[in-house]
């Protein structure tokens, strides 16, 4: 009798019609986001009284740690260099990276060129089919996020495709483009489009009831729901798209351009190895990781900016 | 008597997977202009329900609201909601949450400047004027309930409805607030619906106090008029016998009449 009516509170509120629902999802991609600034923040305010009467400052410390561990990392190259003979010890690859980079920019024919025009044109196939994808798929997003219907059907159609390997895709943008530049584009363009449709689709999904029933106490328009309401709701979720697109096209456009030749930097990478210029090609990975830190870090940026609380 | 709002014979069926549940069964209450009106019952006892039939957040599977002589058949503007958690946008200053209500409702027909003139007014109203440029994370809790009552009452509103709306602050706060509602409304006449569960703020703020029976099928139990004069003062109200006597009155209702287990606010 007393447990009664405990029972119908839960029960008043799961029913459909319970637009009146009174709590508040929290922003788990929103808090993924910000998750490596707030472990930051957290360690140095733990770690500042600490340190306040030792003698290093923190902001040392926190530099010191990062440099031990690449000094360790070369330090295990330089060791693993010496046993077989085959790979370059970091002497080498210095000395070769900065010849690379003393002129990043020159060009001796189609198959010749400097590492900054192969790092441009990867950068570009990356820029132009990441762009499409995101016209594409953000748009497409929102609509399976808002109607239950399209996102039950798109649902086998994408959990089909979606694990399959971008490179599987490339013959068909070869048949389709019967060019290699804009097949290697049409690969990041698949690529990216999943991660962009689902986060988007899964942000509107989340978007808070509370919010949407200001919306509907309002009665505001369409458009005013959309970009007061549903797009800065969606907005982090959308950026954890974002980020995850760029990391997997960053990551498929080495391979694809391995597979069509031409400029770019996965391009490069082959035809060092064909030339058996060892030192080029770590010079390569090292770069290509570089951009990508890069890539993702200003995206990082660019999330903390629009995750609210 | 004239009746601004009109609740007749509303009843509220949900459907769920064990079939329907019946929360509401036959509500009749009527509110005169300017009247305040506390719903008070146990939890589950369906009045937060009720205040959304007003809204029109919900609509009655039974009966049906009229308010001011039109029948409520969705959500609209002409009724002021403040939700108990605020729903604040958290995008927007406490200005911009409050713009976009009355750029709803007068965008239409006043120039930009009016609008913002009638957005720093109702601020100012709930005393956050120095808080205007603020995102609401950055402000307490009774600061951002006070920006979801500037923002319900900023688009002059037929009725005020309100859920809980003190329910998530501290004690300290919650009276601060209650003090404040009641200048407001002092101020502005407003008509007021509210739903709470703590019985000095129902007796303290009300001009009736209408007691819900517990679920299923919750009902209207007794309606009590509260005659005590206005303005009201806390203090002085602590050691009223009147005052003693109707939070008696509605403490014996929910606690001998409506028994049940769960614990239930009585301090203030």
């Amino acid at each position: 009798m007393s447990a009664l009516p405990l029972r119908k509170e839960g029960a008043g509120r799961v029913p459909r019609p319970a637009p009146g629902a009174l709590t508040s999802p929290p922003h788990p991609a929103a808090r993924v986001l910000a998750e490596h600034a707030a472990a930051h923040a957290a360690r140095t305010r733990r770690q500042a009284p600490l340190y306040v009467r030792a003698r290093a400052p923190a902001w040392l410390a926190r530099i010191v740690a990062p440099l031990l561990g690449l000094l360790l990392f070369v330090g295990l190259w330089a060791i693993a260099s010496r046993q077989g003979g085959r790979i370059p010890d970091p002497g080498t690859v210095w000395d070769a990276a900065v010849k690379i980079f003393s002129d990043p920019f020159y060009q001796k024919g189609p198959n010749d060129q400097g590492i900054g025009w192969n790092v441009l044109s990867s950068l570009k196939r990356v820029g132009i089919g990441f762009g499409l994808a995101a016209a594409v798929g953000i748009p497409l997003g929102f609509l399976l996020g808002r109607f239950r219907f399209l996102a039950d059907m798109a649902a086998p159609v994408i959990a089909l495709l979606r694990p399959v390997s971008p490179l599987a895709w490339l013959p068909i943008g070869l048949l389709l483009f019967r060019s290699a530049n804009p097949a290697a584009i049409y690969v990041i363009f698949i690529c990216s489009l999943w991660p962009m449709i689902i986060n988007t689709a899964v942000g509107v999904r989340q978007v808070p009831q509370d919010y949407l029933n200001v919306a509907r106490v309002l009665d505001l328009s369409e458009w005013k729901v959309f970009t007061r309401i549903l797009f800065p709701a969606v907005l982090p979720y959308l950026i954890t798209g974002v980020r995850l697109s760029i990391g997997i096209a960053w990551l498929v456009i080495v391979a694809a351009e391995m597979l069509t030749g031409g400029v770019g930097i996965g391009f490069w990478v082959w035809d060092e190895w064909n030339n058996l210029k060892v030192e080029n090609i770590i010079i390569a990975i090292i770069t290509i990781g570089i951009i990508g830190l890069l890539l993702e870090q200003a995206l990082v940026l660019i999330a903390r900016r629009f995750t609210y609380s | 008597m004239e009746k601004y709002l009109l609740i007749e014979k509303a009843g509220m069926t949900f459907e769920t997977r064990k079939g329907g549940f019946v929360a509401l069964a036959g509500i009749d209450l009527g509110m005169k202009k300017g009247e305040f009106v506390t719903l008070i019952g146990h939890s589950g006892c369906g009045k937060s329900t009720l205040l959304n039939l007003v809204a029109g957040l919900l609509r009655p599977t039974a009966g049906g609201i009229i308010l001011a002589g039109r029948e409520v058949a969705g959500p609209g503007p002409d009724r002021g909601v403040v939700f108990q958690n605020h729903s604040l946008l958290p995008w927007l200053s406490c200005f911009g949450n409050v713009h976009l209500a009355v750029e709803r409702v007068f965008g239409g027909s006043e120039p930009r400047a009016k609008l913002g003139e009638r957005t720093r007014a109702a601020l100012a109203l709930v005393g956050l004027t120095h808080a205007e440029q603020k995102l609401p994370h950055e402000i307490s809790g009774g600061m951002k309930q006070r920006v979801g009552i500037a923002r319900a009452l900023a688009i002059e509103p037929k009725v005020l409805l309100m859920d809980e709306p003190f329910g998530a602050l501290d004690a300290l706060t919650r009276a601060t607030l209650q003090d404040e509602l009641m200048r407001i409304v002092a101020g502005t006449g407003a008509t007021v619906l509210m739903v709470t569960h703590d019985v000095d703020e129902a007796v303290l703020l009300s001009d009736r106090v209408v007691m819900m029976t517990n679920g299923p099928a919750a009902r209207i139990g007794e309606i009590l008029e509260v005659d005590l004069p206005r303005p009201r003062a806390r203090l002085t109200l602590a050691s009223d016998p009147r005052f003693m006597a109707l939070r008696a009155r509605v403490i014996e209702f929910l606690h001998e009449k409506q028994a049940e287990a769960a614990p239930l606010r009585t301090a203030a």
